[in-house]
């Protein structure tokens, strides 16, 4: 018997196309039962909660880098004015020191004879009190020894 | 459904071509690119169905019925591009779930000393499905039995043959659609059937 003719009589023979359709139908029945449709739904969500993660993650990245870059330049700008504000403290004090020195010497310079010719007034002034305080009228015996003195002094 | 698709493909395909040639409106890249994924969606819709039941009743696992699928998609996605419509998209995704099928059963064999755990479901409970005609109880029974004794005479066929009575008798498939999926010859796609039909009736007669 060849293929065809055995395909033909598969066909004809009732219990053989019978079995063959309820075999169909079980596994249409059973396939039916437990497919399960692709779930375009859940993948949307999960691509919007995607983009939108994302989105939030992007901002937050844009906005630190662009909070930390302007607190660097904050920060940056804020030293170079302290800086700015330390030199140019540090040049007025040396200016001003700069000034200061000549004048100062020059008074110095200018108060000096006076001051060494007070001095020397001072000392005599002082000498002079001594020599009244200390001085005193000798007495008659001494009269002898004091007039050696005085002319000693003379000479 | 399938014809629909390949006319749309055709229809990109040619205004491709016109857009090449700029002697129409020129189509840019992401608008080819949407009308694709547009036609695998409908593909998707249209096929799936038919893909996972084709897979189950080869396997009789549903989980791994379910993964070759995605499976099968997933490929067909990817060679979407290359596919030019020369056969129906259901028999090149049929060729694809068929070629996904071969390799899984070639791991297995590869992976014979590792502990497999099968969750194929036994002939008895496949045949518990039967849709509830307006059939009486006894020709239930009936029903039941013959669907248990074609399982049983499919288990005992070769993978080919096993295909081949699968996407003739479950898939209704054409012979020359089975030939371009299995990418067998008619006449051993015939031959095939009239082996496959040849233990099924077999089967029946032994139980009458």
């Amino acid at each position: 018997m060849s293929w065809r003719n055995n395909l033909a009589e598969d066909i004809a023979d009732p219990i053989v196309a019978g079995a063959l359709k309820h075999f169909k139908a079980s596994v249409d029945a059973w396939s039916e039962a437990v497919y399960s449709p692709p779930r375009t739904v859940l993948e949307t969500t999960r691509r919007t909660w995607r983009l939108a993660a994302s989105w939030a993650l992007g901002c937050l990245l844009a906005a630190g880098s662009l909070g930390g870059t302007l607190y660097d330049r904050h920060v940056r700008r804020e030293s170079a004015r302290i800086a700015a504000i330390k030199a140019a403290e540090q040049k007025a004090a040396l200016e001003h020191k700069a000034a200061v020195q000549p004048v100062t010497a020059t008074i110095v310079a200018r108060r000096q004879p006076t001051a060494m010719k007070h001095a020397a007034s001072e000392n005599e002034d002082l000498l002079a009190t001594v020599d009244s305080d200390v001085s005193r009228q000798v007495p008659a015996a001494m009269e002898p020894l004091a007039q050696m003195m005085v002319s000693d002094g003379a000479n | 459904m399938g014809l629909g698709v390949v006319n749309l493909r055709r229809m990109v395909t040619s205004i491709k071509s016109m857009a090449a040639g700029t002697a129409v409106k020129p189509m840019t890249a992401d608008a080819a690119d949407e009308i694709a994924a547009r036609e695998f969606a409908i593909i998707v819709e249209s096929h799936r169905r038919q893909i996972f039941r084709f897979l189950l009743a080869s396997l009789r696992d549903v989980d791994l019925a379910e993964t070759l699928t995605q499976e099968c998609f997933l490929k067909a996605h990817r060679n979407w591009k290359h596919f030019r419509g020369d056969s129906s998209a259901m028999t090149w995704l049929m060729r694809i779930a068929i070629n996904l099928q071969k390799d899984h059963w070639r791991n297995r064999r590869l992976q014979f000393w590792r502990h497999t755990q099968s969750n194929a479901v036994d002939v008895d409970e496949a045949s518990d499905w039967l849709p509830n005609g307006e059939r009486n109880a006894e020709q239930q029974i009936l029903a039941k039995e013959q669907v248990a004794q074609v399982w049983k005479a499919v288990e005992g066929l070769s993978a080919r043959q096993r295909t081949v009575f699968l996407l003739r008798y479950v898939e209704e498939r054409e012979l020359n659609e089975i030939a371009r999926a299995t990418g067998l010859s008619e006449g051993t796609v015939k031959a095939h059937l009239s082996r496959a039909l040849g233990r099924v009736r077999a089967e029946l007669r032994g139980k009458r």
